[in-house]
């Protein structure tokens, strides 16, 4: 095998994955942090607000 | 005072400067068809030449016409734009009678063969790009921007920016499908999947999107509302990287500036992985962001409720935009692809799963508390449908998705009756709620006829379970032919014993698609009785009727 693509799936494997749920959990974090209920109440009635 | 009597009206570095580049243009398509290595080729350069030479005089007319200044706001409120968003809204529904006539004359020749007639230019090669392209990049691409102008206006209660570059966007839009699609018929394609344009086009293409872009975040740049509403996040997604998408897999050297023909710079195996990587991306981009757009704008404003759950959708974006790019792969299991690649491919879809339903159960539930809508409100019970219907084709995506499962389904018809069971239920149900929706309120006039809109969802509901069960039954009988041995281990059934057991399935599948065809002919009619009414709108809020 290609030493090379060893390396690369080694880091994909390894340092991708731990990248994916590092960015999941800060969504998870930002979506669901309790004082901002408030902020998103209101930006779901954006929508049905008539100006 | 004395400045208003002062002003002058001059003209703008936009209209001056547009004006400019078509002359421009106009000249250069001039050249190019004098000297065009193909008919075909000279045949397209004098499209431009007349489509920029029309596009100078329509440039010149408006300054003549318009006012000194157009005013950003109207008695304190926002003085929309909204000439872009009803032409887009017109062409959609044009575009999509022509691309449903086109896919049932291709379904009913692969039934009845004869019916190419022995002519090039309708042979099923040629004609199933142009339906290809005409469902999804005139008639949703269309739905889309009419949709996301619109949308972007309103939840940022901004006019959009721009005046010549909006319109741009949307003529230009439509010209580009208009060489597209006679490109098709006259035999100019660069042979790539849902990508066939060849490299003028594309080029015209890019610089329409990047308008479109400009014109799209621009307008959130001036907003009014401090919060930028979900619905836009993903058209932004979707216009962002349908730009990426179009360049990488577009990356070609043209054999002269007078020839249609151009080389694409990868090869071989990489080539497919671009390709896929483009054609499922613009499953994932064009035909999911942009319509759940749709979803989390038109379905709480036609509820009348806020979306299920505000903080789902933010997960549902984030985590859908950052796994779909990575799901291509599977379109090439069983390849010259390396396997990793191929699991890879195949892993992702599989987490797609999660968003996917995420998105689905937050549509859905939206309605809840509300539920007695879906049987008052045709157009409501439409949009819902078609987000059941996303639910269900994105289980079945993934499913297929697994190696062993597409050993069967691959190349076969079920891949054909899974597109659609999404295009023609998720896309095309959410589009034409939308544009229920859309073209009363751009129009201001009252919904011709709700029953009518009862009668399109039923007539195309039952097209559309005769079109996905045709197909399912197809598509496995196909798979399981192919792959039965005799017991001295020789093929059981030649190719032309599969295609002939599939006959009495093309027949139904062409009968599903000529009901889903009869249903959107009832839309063009109510909406075309819409727009012509003589009465306004009742004020928001008393808009709708109850069907009985």
């Amino acid at each position: 095998m290609d030493p090379t693509y060893q390396a690369v799936a080694e880091f994909a494997q390894t340092w991708g994955l731990a990248y994916f749920v590092v960015i999941f959990a800060m969504v998870l974090v930002y979506a669901l942090w309790p004082s901002r209920k408030k902020q998103f109440d209101e930006a779901a009635h954006i929508p049905l607000r008539e100006d | 005072m004395a400045n208003l009597l002062t002003a002058r009206k001059t003209m703008t570095i936009g209209e001056g400067g547009s004006a400019l580049a078509f002359v421009g243009l106009a000249l250069l398509s001039i050249v190019v068809a004098a000297k065009a290595y193909t008919p075909e080729f000279a045949f397209h350069a004098y499209l431009f030449t007349a489509a920029s030479t029309a596009a100078v005089f329509a440039i010149i007319n408006r300054y003549y016409e318009r006012p000194i200044e157009t005013p950003l706001t109207v008695d304190g409120k926002p003085n929309y734009n909204m000439g872009p968003v009803k032409f887009a809204s017109v062409a959609a529904v044009f575009w999509g009678i022509a691309g449903f006539t086109v896919g049932l004359y291709i379904a009913l020749e692969l039934a009845f063969p004869f019916l190419n007639l022995d002519l090039p230019w309708i042979t099923f090669g040629r004609l199933r790009p142009l339906h290809t392209s005409a469902v999804i990049f005139a008639f949703g691409g269309n739905v889309l921007i009419a949709t996301s102008l619109y949308v972007v206006q309103r939840t940022c209660r901004a006019r959009l920016v721009g005046e010549i570059a909006p319109w741009f966007v949307v003529l230009g839009y439509n010209f580009f499908i208009v060489i597209a699609g006679t490109g098709y018929l006259l035999g100019i394609t660069q042979s790539k999947e849902y990508a066939e344009p060849e490299w003028y086009s594309d080029l015209f293409l890019t610089v329409v999107w990047v308008v479109y872009f400009l014109v799209y975040l621009g307008t959130i740049m001036r907003r009014t509302e401090p919060h930028i509403y979900v619905a836009n996040w993903f058209y932004l997604a979707f216009i962002v990287t349908i730009a990426v998408l179009h360049l990488g897999n577009n990356a070609s050297v043209p054999v002269s500036l007078f020839s249609p023909k151009s080389y694409i710079v990868w090869s071989g195996v990489q080539d497919a992985m671009v390709q896929w990587w483009y054609g499922h991306n613009a499953v994932g981009f064009f035909l999911t962001a942009g319509f759940l757009g749709i979803m989390y704008y038109f379905i709480p404003k036609r509820a009348d409720r806020p979306v299920y759950s505000y903080r789902l959708s933010i997960i549902h974006f984030w985590s859908l935009i950052f796994l779909y790019i990575w799901a291509g792969p599977h379109h090439l299991h069983y390849t010259a692809l390396p396997d990793w690649a191929q699991t890879l491919g195949m892993t992702f879809s599989i987490m797609l799963w999660m968003p996917s339903w995420g998105g689905m159960i937050n549509g859905i539930m939206t309605l809840s508390g509300a539920w007695d809508k879906l049987r008052t409100d045709p157009v409501l019970r439409m949009m819902v449908v078609s987000v059941a219907f996303y639910g269900m084709s994105t289980f079945e995506g993934p499913m297929m998705s697994v190696k062993i499962v597409n050993s069967l389904s691959h190349y076969t018809d079920w891949t054909i009756g899974h597109v659609h069971s999404g295009a023609l239920g998720w896309v095309g149900y959410i589009s034409f709620g939308a544009l229920y929706c859309l073209i009363p309120w751009l129009w201001n006039r009252p919904l011709y006829s709700l029953k009518l809109v009862n009668w399109h969802f039923w007539i195309s509901t039952i097209g559309i379970v005769l079109y996905i069960s045709a197909m399912w039954v197809s598509g496995i009988l196909q798979g399981l032919m192919w792959r039965a041995y005799t017991s001295l281990g020789f093929l059981e059934y030649s190719f032309v014993e599969t295609v002939e057991a599939m006959h009495p399935f093309y027949v139904i599948r062409a009968l599903g698609g000529l009901l889903f065809l009869a249903g959107a002919l009832l839309m063009a009619f109510n909406l075309w009785k819409t727009v012509n009414s003589a009465v306004s709108a009742a004020p928001a809020g008393l808009r709708l009727a109850p069907a009985e």
